[in-house]
C-alpha cells in the first residue's frame, strides 16, 4: 500500500507528494479500525446512555424540572454532598501533603508497605469501607466509644459522611503531589539555602509554589470523587431526610418510587457538576504541564 | 544522606512522620483490621459457615463473572483507543481523551440509572426487549453493562500516556521491514506495553469486583441471582447478620490486598524493564487513580 502511494505521488507530482508528507503518521496500519471501534464503543456504552438523562428529564418540562431540582429535600442533599466533600478534600489536602512529604523526603521502617497501603481506598470495595467505618465510629465502636462520653455522635450524622469521604479521597492528594515532589530539583533548594533562606522560607517560597498546581489537582480530584460517592457513605450516614441524606441516595429513592423523570432530573444536576469539575481539573493539569514547560 | 541545610530539624522530621503515620493508621489500617476482627469475632466455624452459604457462593461466582467480562472487553477497547490516539493525528483527539475519562467523574449511581432509563420498565428499548423476552435490568446483562461503564477508562488511561511516551519509531521500523499489522502488534507493540497493560487489568478487575453503587441500581437484589459480593454484603448487613457480612467483606478485603501487592510488583518490574523510567515520565499517570474503587 505504501509503495502504491509512493508510485502515485511520483506520477501525480509534487502536490500529491506534499499531501502524503502532511500525514506521515498514517504509515502505520489500523487507523480506521481502531478509531472506529473506539468511537462506536464510547458512543454506545457511555454517550448514548448518558444522553437519556437529558431526554428523560426534558419530558418533565422546565417548570417541573426546576421544582424537582430545587425542592428543599434535594437542596439539603446538595448542601451535604458538596459541603462534606469540600471539608473532606480540605482535610486530605493538609494530611495528603504531609504523607507525600514523609514518603518522598524521609526514610523510616516499613516505608514501602506504607506507600503501597496509601492506595487501599482505591482497591477496597466501597461497601466494605462503608461497613468497616460504621463499625469503627458507631457508639460502641473502637473510635466512637472514645467520643461517646462527651456526647459526640460520629456515625449516623453528617460527621460520619465527612469521615467516609476522607477515606475515599485520601490517595488523590498523595498520589498527585508525590511525583512532583520527587522530580523537584534539589539545586533550587541548595540555591535558596546558600542565599540565606531558612528551611521554612525555602519551603514557603520555593517548594510550595512548585507543588501548588499538583496539590490543587489532587484537591479537585478528591472533591469530584467525593461528591458522587455512594457505597462508603450510605452505611455511615444514617440517611435522615434534610440532615444526612446525600444526593445520589435521593436519585435511588426516586427510582424506587418509579419516578424515573425525577431521578433523571437530579442526575442531570450531578452530571453537570461533574462536567464542571472535569473542566476545572483539566485546567489545573494544563497549568501544571505549562509550569513545567516554562521551567525547562 | 541529605545534608543538614536541605532537610528539616530532627524534631520536625519526627513530628511529620508521626502525624502522617497516625493519620494513615486511623483512616486506613483500622478500617482494614476491623473487617477481619468483626468477621472472626465469633470464631472460625461461623466465619467459614458464612462463606459456605449458597447465596455467598453464587455472589462470588457472579463477581468473578463481572471481572471475566470486564477484563477482555477493556483490554481490547484500551488497546484500540490507545493505538488510535497515540499512533495517528486527527482532529478532536483532545476531546476524545476527555470523553474517555468521563465515566470516572460520573457518580456511580448515575451510571446505573442510565441503564435503567434505557432498558427498564419505562425505557426506550423496553417494548422491543419485552417482545423478545430479554431481561437486561434487574438481571445479569444489566450488571455487566453497569460494570463495563464504570471500568471503561482504566486500561485506556494506562496505555495512552505509556504509548505516547514510547513514540512510533519501533513500529515504523517494523513496517519498513515488511511486518504486517498482526506481527507488528504481537512482536513490537505488545512487548513494550505489557506492564502498563497488566497494571490497567489490575485496576480494572479491582473495580469490576468491588463496584457497588452502579450495580446496586440495576441489580434488583434478587438473592442467588443478581447479587454480587458487595451487594450480598449490604443485604447481610442490613439484616443485622453482621458477622456474616464482615466475613464476606473480608474476602473482598483480601482481594484488595492482593491487588495492592500485585500493583507494587508491577511498578518495580516495569521500572526495571525500562531502566530509566524518569526519562519517559511516570508510567502511572495520576489520572489513572481517579475513582478506582468507586461505588
Amino acid at each position: 500500500m505504501m509503495t502504491d502511494r509512493l508510485l502515485m505521488s511520483a506520477a501525480v507530482g509534487p502536490a500529491a507528494a506534499q499531501l502524503y508528507q502532511a500525514e506521515p503518521r498514517r504509515a502505520l496500519p489500523g487507523f480506521g479500525l481502531s478509531l472506529g471501534f473506539t468511537l462506536s464503543y464510547l458512543g454506545l456504552l457511555v454517550l448514548l446512555p448518558l444522553s437519556t438523562l437529558f431526554f428523560k428529564s426534558a419530558g418533565l418540562g422546565l417548570d417541573a424540572f426546576w421544582d424537582v431540582v430545587t425542592s428543599p429535600r434535594v437542596v439539603a442533599s446538595y448542601r451535604l454532598s458538596f459541603g462534606a466533600a469540600l471539608l473532606a478534600a480540605t482535610v486530605n489536602l493538609v494530611f495528603g501533603l504531609l504523607v507525600a512529604w514523609a514518603l518522598v523526603r524521609y526514610t523510616f521502617p516499613g516505608k514501602k508497605v506504607v506507600d503501597a497501603l496509601v492506595d487501599l481506598p482505591f482497591a477496597l470495595p466501597t461497601a466494605v469501607a462503608g461497613i468497616a467505618l460504621t463499625a469503627l465510629y458507631a457508639n460502641n465502636g473502637w473510635i466512637g466509644r472514645l467520643f461517646e462520653p462527651f456526647g459526640i455522635k460520629l456515625a449516623y450524622t453528617p460527621a460520619g459522611v465527612v469521615i467516609a469521604l476522607i477515606f475515599i479521597g485520601l490517595p488523590f492528594v498523595v498520589r498527585t503531589v508525590q511525583p512532583v515532589l520527587e522530580d523537584l530539583e534539589r539545586e533550587l533548594e541548595e540555591a535558596s539555602a546558600s542565599l540565606g533562606a531558612s528551611r521554612w522560607q525555602t519551603f514557603r517560597l520555593v517548594i510550595f509554589p512548585s507543588v501548588l498546581p499538583a496539590l490543587l489537582t489532587g484537591y479537585a480530584l478528591a472533591f469530584a470523587r467525593a461528591v458522587g460517592e455512594y457505597g462508603s457513605v450510605v452505611f455511615i450516614a444514617g440517611n435522615m431526610p434534610m440532615v444526612s441524606e446525600i444526593t445520589p441516595l435521593l436519585i435511588i429513592s426516586r427510582l424506587e418510587q418509579y419516578d424515573y423523570a425525577g431521578a433523571a432530573a437530579i442526575a442531570v444536576v450531578m452530571l453537570l457538576a461533574s462536567l464542571l469539575m472535569l473542566l476545572v481539573i483539566n485546567g489545573l493539569q494544563f497549568w501544571q504541564a505549562n509550569r513545567f514547560r516554562s521551567e525547562q | 544522606m541529605t545534608p543538614g541545610h536541605l532537610t528539616e530539624p530532627l524534631g520536625v522530621r519526627a513530628a511529620i512522620i508521626g502525624v502522617a503515620l497516625a493519620f494513615l493508621a486511623i483512616f486506613l489500617v483500622l478500617p482494614l483490621v476491623v473487617v477481619f476482627y468483626e468477621g472472626l469475632k465469633k470464631g472460625w466455624d461461623l466465619y467459614l459457615a458464612a462463606l459456605r452459604d449458597p447465596d455467598a457462593w453464587s455472589a462470588i461466582r457472579l463477581t468473578l463473572l463481572m471481572a471475566a467480562v470486564a477484563i477482555p472487553v477493556n483490554v481490547i477497547f484500551g488497546i484500540a483507543a490507545a493505538w488510535a490516539i497515540t499512533k495517528f493525528e486527527f482532529r478532536g483527539k483532545q476531546l476524545l481523551i476527555s470523553l474517555i475519562d468521563l465515566p470516572f467523574s460520573v457518580s456511580p449511581v448515575v451510571a446505573g440509572l442510565v441503564f435503567v432509563l434505557l432498558f427498564g420498565a419505562q425505557g426506550w428499548f423496553h417494548p422491543v426487549l419485552d417482545a423478545l423476552g430479554i431481561k437486561i435490568v434487574y438481571a445479569v446483562p444489566g450488571l455487566i453493562l453497569a460494570t463495563l461503564f464504570v471500568t471503561f477508562p482504566f486500561v485506556a488511561r494506562e496505555l495512552i500516556p505509556l504509548m505516547a511516551a514510547q513514540g512510533n519509531e519501533e513500529e515504523l521500523a517494523a513496517v519498513t521491514l515488511g511486518a504486517n499489522g498482526w506481527h507488528l502488534f504481537w512482536r513490537v507493540t505488545l512487548p513494550n506495553i505489557r506492564w502498563g497493560l497488566f497494571y490497567g487489568v489490575i485496576l480494572c478487575s479491582a473495580r469490576a469486583m468491588g463496584e457497588f453503587g452502579a450495580v446496586s441500581v440495576v441489580s434488583g437484589h434478587i438473592r442467588g441471582e443478581t447479587n454480587t459480593v458487595p451487594l450480598q454484603v449490604e443485604i447481610l448487613y442490613n439484616e443485622y447478620a453482621y458477622q456474616a457480612a464482615f466475613a464476606l467483606a473480608s474476602v473482598l478485603a483480601i482481594v484488595a490486598l492482593i491487588s495492592l501487592v500485585l500493583k507494587a510488583l508491577v511498578e518495580s518490574m516495569s521500572q526495571r524493564s525500562q531502566g530509566a523510567p524518569e526519562e519517559i515520565g511516570p508510567l502511572i499517570d495520576e489520572s489513572s487513580y481517579r475513582g478506582v474503587a468507586s461505588g
